[in-house]
């Protein structure tokens, strides 16, 4: 399994993560390298077999719908990049 | 008697109560140990030396006033993936490098709750993706065993603090052998429970179904004390299990008669270090003498599935977990642009090692379009083989004994730049994450000066067996009582 370097590009951008030049390259031989380990599976029959998201057999827990106080504002606002008041501030999603 | 940074937490807790010794003066010892040898190794990221010294203050009156349980006033130092109230939490990545959390994680309240001492934070790979704690993004630890080599990894920090004596205990996670690989590496004892045996609030998620926090001590009786504290349901992680918590030092029993051992021969793999297999060896007729029954015959036939599996799986959650880094809340933030993607994406690029960004394509990939069923859904799917494997060992097996690493802690800068290698070192722990099991590492030999780990493998939730089997064990060698020379 060989990647290319606009598939390494697209994911990259389904990540929303930047890559440099060298960082592409780098990645789309590592990536290829890791992927040919995965073959492997390809030889497990798993036809009918039920995927296991997680190894304990707990489903739908719920919690009872009760109000309790949450974290000091300004204990949360304390690590935001940039704010103005106790808003987020962030840059424009539409222009 | 030993010099106070040497003492176990049952020895500590002794001398505490006895009131030999003081926390304050417990705490005062500990430091100036660090003092000593944190040069040399790099373990701690964050030492909170005036904080602990309060910590240890309150200790002390608690003890004047009768109230003194195992680990009040005892030092601990804690893996820097667990959030500490009013301390910076960075998992040694620049996207968190100055992040302070406005919460304690369930496990530091509980330790908090006993007045346990808390030093500071450990070093570690970056989220906790790597096996050598090269992929700190601030600098390497080293192990003290031979200071050319890595410690091990993720947890390698946590595991060097309790083999250098910087700390009587430390708090690690293992999302695929991060806390037992380093244990092994740096020969102290780790214990991973069973996934939901332990609280992963406040716990910075890397792969969700995966992580578990868990204990790296001196000795397997300290394991059982620091479990006895951590272990137990939370309402505020709903993968908790709502079981009730055994007292584990009732487990601690010096002989395992009765007790049918496997040893499941995947385990013992190519490639192994022939030092490793010895010591196994005499470690498995070691256990043969204390009155266990071992079948030598065991067979997990899906081992070999596993770290294609665990590279799928792993890597998958952590890009969903990791999709949080924005640069909008908290954490590192790129802010030379206007364009809100371009924000998005540097400071994803400047913020994140490399491993991290391997793990994010890895993951992204195998969960997108086209790909999901190949991969994702595969692995989940022979994931459920994996644990049937482990079901069905166990209908026969009490327990299953391997070994922790197939070698012993290999050089700094062997396997940085070649990700495959790396991964296989964590090729006999991965597949009990997978399976949730619970599993520990003793030290269990030498080989040149460099230590070689045991690992016991349990059933769900049955920690007491292991912690049995690791009890006798230790009881009968002398291995743990062996320090590196710092």
């Amino acid at each position: 399994m060989k990647l290319s370097r606009e598939e390494v590009q697209h994911i990259a951008l389904l990540a929303r993560l930047g890559l440099s030049e060298a960082e592409i390259e780098k990645f789309r031989i590592q990536l290829s390298d890791i992927l040919e380990n995965f073959e492997i599976l390809k030889k497990v029959d798993t036809n009918d077999l039920p995927p296991t998201a997680q190894s304990i057999a707990l489903q739908n827990v719920l919690r009872s719908d009760e109000t309790k106080p949450s974290y000091p504002v300004k204990d949360i606002m304390e690590n935001a990049p940039q704010r103005e008041g106790n808003c987020f501030k962030t840059r424009a999603v539409l222009e | 008697m030993n010099d106070l940074h040497q003492l176990t937490i049952s020895q500590a807790h002794q001398l505490l109560k006895e009131k030999k010794t003081s926390s304050v003066e417990l705490t005062k010892a500990i430091l100036a140990r660090l003092a000593k040898v944190e040069d040399k190794v790099h373990a701690c990221i964050t030492i909170t030396e005036a904080a602990a010294l309060e910590q240890a203050k309150e200790a002390d009156k608690s003890i004047s006033s009768g109230k003194i349980k195992p680990l009040t006033g005892i030092p601990a130092l804690i893996k820097d993936v667990m959030c500490t109230r009013g301390v910076k939490t960075t998992c040694s990545s620049k996207i968190l490098e100055n992040f302070v959390p406005p919460y304690d994680a369930t496990v530091i309240e509980k330790l908090k709750a006993d007045k346990t001492v808390i030093l500071g934070k450990t070093n570690m790979d970056e989220f906790a993706m790597g096996s050598s704690t090269e992929n700190s993004a601030f600098f390497p630890t080293l192990n003290p065993w031979d200071l050319d080599r890595v410690p091990g990894g993720s947890s390698g920090g946590s595991a060097v603090a309790v083999a250098t004596d910087e700390a009587i205990y430390a708090l690690g996670s293992d999302t695929g052998g991060s806390i037992r690989q380093p244990a092994g590496f740096c020969s102290v004892v780790g214990l991973k429970p069973t996934y939901g045996r332990v609280s992963r609030f406040g716990l910075v998620a890397f792969a969700s179904s995966l992580d578990q926090i868990g204990p790296l001590t001196k000795n397997v009786a300290d394991c059982a004390l620091v479990m006895n504290v951590i272990a137990g349901h939370d309402p505020r992680d709903s993968t908790s299990a709502p079981y009730p918590v055994p007292d584990y030092t009732k487990a601690l029993i010096p002989d395992v008669k009765n007790l049918h051992l496997g040893i499941p021969k995947e385990y013992f793999v190519e490639g192994m270090q022939k030092e490793v297999r010895a010591s196994m060896e005499a470690a498995i007729n070691k256990l043969e003498e204390l009155g266990a029954k071992v079948g030598r015959d065991a067979s997990l036939p899906l081992t070999k599935y596993a770290l294609a599996v665990y590279y799928i799986l792993a890597p998958s959650e952590a890009s969903a977990n990791l999709a949080r880094y924005d640069g909008v809340k908290y954490g590192f933030s790129f802010q030379d642009t206007n364009n809100m993607w371009e924000a998005m994406e540097k400071t994803k690029q400047f913020g994140f090692g490399a491993e991290v960004k391997r793990r994010i394509m890895l993951g992204t990939y195998a969960l997108s379009a086209g790909y999901y069923d190949a991969y994702y859904l595969k692995a989940q799917k022979v994931r459920t083989l994996i644990r049937r494997d482990f079901d069905q060992a166990f209908e026969k097996y009490d327990a299953l004994i391997t070994p922790t690493s197939p070698t012993v802690p290999f050089k700094l800068g062997e396997k940085v730049d070649d990700p495959v290698q790396m991964y296989l070192s964590d090729v006999c722990t991965l597949p009990i994450n997978i399976a949730g099991l619970p599993a520990i590492s003793v030290p269990a030999g030498f080989a040149d000066g460099l230590p070689i780990g045991m690992q016991i493998i349990g059933k769900p939730f049955d920690e007491e067996t292991i912690l049995h089997v690791a009890f006798a064990y230790e009881q009968s060698t002398d291995w743990h009582k062996r320090k590196p020379s710092i």
